[in-house]
Parts: C-alpha cells; structure tokens; sequence
C-alpha cells in the first residue's frame, strides 16, 4: 500500500464510522420517547453524516480516480466498509443507543481534538468542526446515561444489559492498522493508543454516575478495520444502498 | 368589566385588526376552537414526521439524506412551537398528546397515505407543504397572538421545503424513464389528497363560519384550494408532468383554473380512521409512546433524587 492508498483508507474508516452511526441514530425519527429527543436525534445523526460527507469528499480527492462522495457511501459493500463494529449495532431501546452514543462520543471528543493538530490542513480542519459538535454530543448522551442508569430499577436494568452487550466492541474503537503508523509519524494521522487511557478515564466516571458496572470478563471483538462485520452491517447496507443501486448511474 | 364588556372589548379589537393575547378575555368558543385548531396543526406536524421519516433510511445520496433528516427534524420542531402556543390557552401539552394518541384529536388526513416512493418526497414537499403554506401564509395574520407569531416562523421554514420538494420532483422529471416514471406516479397518487387538505367546500364546512367571524381564518377553503391550483398547474407544466385531472381547463373569465371535484367520499373515510396508513401512523406514535415509557418514568425519577440531594 502506497501513502495515498493508506491516507484514502485512513480516511474511510473515520467517515463510514460516522454515516453507519448517524444512520443508526436516524432511525429514531418519528420513534423517540419524546419529541424533544427525536429533534436531538436528528440533529446529532445529521451533524454525523455532515462529518461523513465532508470526509468522503476529501477522500475522493486522495484517491483521484474520479469517484464521488456518494460512490463511496453507496456503491461498496459490507466487506469494504471501515466503520467500527459499535456504530453498525441495531439501535435497541433508547437506552441502548444513547450508550453506544456515549461511548462513541467520549472517543470522538478524544479523537477529533488530537486529530485538530492533523498536518494535513484538510483533515484538521474538519476535526476542528467536529470537536465541537462531538462535544455536544457528548454532553447529552452522558447525561441520558447517567439519567437512565441511576433512574428506576428497570431503566438501570436495562442500562447494565446494554452495557454487557456493548462493551465487548470497545476495543475496536481504537483499532488501528499497522500502515497507519506511518501516517502518524508524519503527523497526519492520530495514534490511538495515545488516549485509550483518557478515553476509559472519562467513561469510566459517567459509568459510575449512572450507578453501572464496566463488565470485567467481555471478550473482545474485532475485525472492522478487515472489513470483517458484524451481521448487522449487510442489512444496514442494504437497506440504505437500496435505491441508489435501483437505478444506477443517475442524478437525484 | 362585566360580561358585555369583555365580550364588546373582544369585538373591538377584531374589528380594528388588533391581536388577542393569553391574558386578554376571549369568548369560550373562541378559545376551545383555537385550541382545536392549533393542536390539531401540531398534530399534524408531529404524524407528519412519519411518512417522510419512512425514506430517511433509504434516500438516494448523502445530499438528499441530510436534507429530508433537516427538514423532518424542522417538522418536529413546528409540533414543538405548536404545542406551546395551544398550551397559553390553557391546556398541557399532556392533555393535547393524550388527545392525539386516544384518537379524540385529528391530524391532517394527508398523512394517512403511504410513501411509496423516492419520488413521494418530492410530491410531499411541493404539494402538501405548498398546499399548507396557502393556509399558513393566511394564518400569519391570525387574531390570536401567539399563533400568528408560530406561523411567520413557520412558513420561513416551509417554503424552504416546498422548494427542495419542487427540486426533488424537477430532478426526477429530467432524470432516466423511471425516474420520471415515479414522479408522475406520485404526483398521481398526491394530486387529489392534496385538494382535500384544504377541507370540504365552503358549503360544507361546519367550522367554517366561527374561523372567519373570528378572524382566526381570512380566506375560505375553496379560495385557499383555487389559488393553490392556480399556482401549481404552471409549475408541473415547466418540469413536463401532468396533473391527473381530465376537468383541469383554463378559465379566461375568472383569470384561474377549472377543475375536478375531489372524492369527498374518500376524504370522510379517511377522516374517520380508513385511510390506507390510518392505523400505521397513530400505530407508530402510540408504540413510540409506550417503547418510552421507561425513559420518562427513569427521568423523573432521576430528577427527583436530585432534588432530594440538593435538599
């Protein structure tokens, strides 16, 4: 793999991570517990897929070979997709999908301010939008995680189920492939290893707010970065790419 | 004051054009036809999320994807400010979701039909929301305060999305045999439930007459319904689709467009629960409410221990 090669997948896995979540948070339009957190919903799923868009763009730039933002969220398949395996899960109970957000927030947050200090301008300036849209985003999903872990006997239930369903893809958050440390040390890219500890540190303490417990024995799984999925991400896939593949090759 | 009074301060304002307020006296009818009204507005808001939210998943580019999340969110935030206006009458927002979930409140019956399509995103945004913006822009200068300030803001926020729905149609029209295909099928199938968003003719319409004595409607339904016609027939000519309607004829006399008569047959079915997504749409929002039940009951909880511990 050539620098380009690398940079343009290095690309791809911070954008398909964003649309594939978003995506999932979407899907809350017109079915939250309340109207206020439909509108919360979308407006994070959409600042989400806005970082995708705008990342894919610059991808399409690295790779030069003329395919559009568009090709590549709706022309690969599940085996070509770089998103980590939290973003692809089903959306659950609402609970459940403000973890997942909590946890993907609390490494955004992390990830996008490191990644501010990109060499590479266009990179850094993205991150720079997306630190602070991530900072929101965390913001409301620790305080719903903290809300529904210490609320009544059966939200903290179903918080702790959640936790011992999702936790065991944390580690995949910060997979990383070994050609990226080269981007690394040419400051383009962020070393994810850098702020594992940080990361743990901070969902840690929203975790012992919301009265849950990190489960000690997950097994972690692994393979986004292989494109090696889940189930849930074909039919994601399928689902999303469906009309576009309908009638190939036209504007809309 | 004494009754009289009131009633004649009330009068005197309509008649010079000024606003009612929260605090001012209103006759009872007034208030419960507002009350009526406004929910029923957000309501139909709130439903209306649904048959647009039906594509959010499936929307054909990252473009179109972002833009129907923006505007189905917009929709969410109308019921919001809707919601609030009808709550400075004197009713909670409780009471109003009860209403709509209990089936006692209505919504409007366009969004009991299914979105079948990419293209009915389209015909939703340039039809339905062009059709509601002729009411809304009438409703700007409502009597009642509050509702009239909801409105400026609102139809801002919907001509915008009669003209990405316009886009979406114009798009469709200029683009491969199915996609105009789809176009013309869904403005096939939105033509006629779009005219009977306006309600029955003038004739017909039991609440007419209070609304415009009130001066809470300005123009009637088949005034509204003529100039929405008017507007629209030379729109679908420019992108090259035709309106389903063998009656549709230019009338130089009246300087507007003659036209069928919609099928009030089907529009009463509709309205009392046999529409085609009927039992979908109150369906989706009664299991919204039930799936979130625990999410409020943890919040209030949460909320409470918190003030025992700053206590």
């Amino acid at each position: 793999m050539n620098k380009q090669e690398t940079l343009f997948n290095y690309i791809l896995r911070i954008a398909d991570s964003q649309l594939i979540l978003g995506h999932r948070l979407s899907e809350w339009t017109g079915h939250g517990p309340m109207l206020e957190e439909e509108l919360a919903s979308a407006n994070t799923a959409l600042d989400l897929i806005g970082q995708a868009n705008s990342l894919y763009a610059y991808a399409t730039q690295v790779e030069g070979k003329g395919r559009t933002e568009d090709d590549l969220a709706y022309l690969r398949s599940e085996r070509e997709f770089f998103n980590h395996l939290l973003s692809e899960q089903p959306r659950g109970d609402f609970g459940f999908s403000m973890l997942r957000q909590m946890l993907c927030d609390a490494f955004d947050v992390l990830f996008y301010s490191a990644l501010m200090k990109s060499s590479d301008n266009t990179l850094s300036g993205i991150a720079a939008k997306a630190y602070k849209e991530s900072q929101y985003h965390l913001r409301h999903s620790s305080s719903w995680t903290e809300r529904l872990g210490d609320g009544t006997e059966e939200s903290h239930q179903r918080m702790q189920n959640s936790l011992n369903e999702l936790w065991r893809f944390t580690d995949d958050l910060f997979a990383m492939r070994a050609a990226d440390l080269e981007l690394v040390n040419t400051g383009i890219a962020v070393d994810t290893s850098s702020f594992r500890e940080a990361w743990f540190k901070q969902v840690s303490e929203v975790l012992e707010r919301a009265t849950l417990t990190i489960p000690t024995h997950a097994f972690m799984q692994k393979g986004s970065l292989e494109g090696r999925h889940t189930e849930h991400l074909g039919y994601l896939l399928a689902e999303m790419q469906s009309l576009h593949r309908a009638i190939p090759g036209v504007k809309w | 004051m004494d009754a009289t009074a009131l009633a004649a301060n009330f009068e005197n304002k309509l008649a010079k054009n000024e606003n009612i307020e929260p605090k001012d006296w209103m006759p009872d009818n007034y208030r419960k036809h507002l009350i009526r009204q406004i929910s029923q507005h957000a309501h139909s808001e709130v439903v209306g999320m649904l048959p647009e939210g039906n594509w959010i998943t499936r929307a054909p580019s990252l473009r179109r994807k972002m833009v129907l999340l923006a505007k189905v969110q917009d929709e969410g935030g109308h019921g919001l400010y809707l919601y609030s206006a009808a709550e400075t009458l004197g009713i909670s927002r409780e009471e109003l979701l009860h209403q709509l979930l209990s089936g006692k409140a209505k919504y409007s019956s366009i969004f009991n039909y299914p979105t079948l399509s990419w293209a009915d995103m389209g015909a939703i945004g340039w039809l339905v929301d062009g059709a509601a913006i002729m009411n809304q822009v009438m409703l700007q200068r409502t009597s009642y305060g509050p509702y009239a300030r909801a409105m400026v803001r609102i139809c801002k926020e919907e001509s915008f999305h009669q003209r990405q729905g316009y886009e979406i149609m114009s798009v469709l029209a200029a683009g491969s045999p199915e996609q105009k295909a789809m176009a013309q099928d869904a403005l096939n199938r939105f033509w006629w439930p779009t005219l009977m968003m306006f309600g029955p003719s003038d004739a017909n319409s039991a609440n007419s007459e209070n609304a415009i004595k009130w001066k809470i409607k300005r123009e009637s339904n088949d005034q509204l319904r003529q100039r929405f016609v008017n507007q629209t027939i030379p729109q679908a000519e420019l992108i090259g689709l035709t309106i389903p309607d063998a009656q549709l004829k230019w009338n130089e006399a009246k300087q507007g467009y003659d036209f069928g008569e919609p099928d009030w047959e089907e529009f009463n079915q509709v309205i009392h629960g046999n529409g085609p997504c009927n039992k979908e749409r109150l369906g989706a929002r009664l299991k919204a409410h039930d799936d979130g039940k625990w999410v409020r009951e943890a919040a209030a909880a949460y909320a409470s221990k918190r003030k025992l511990v700053a206590a």
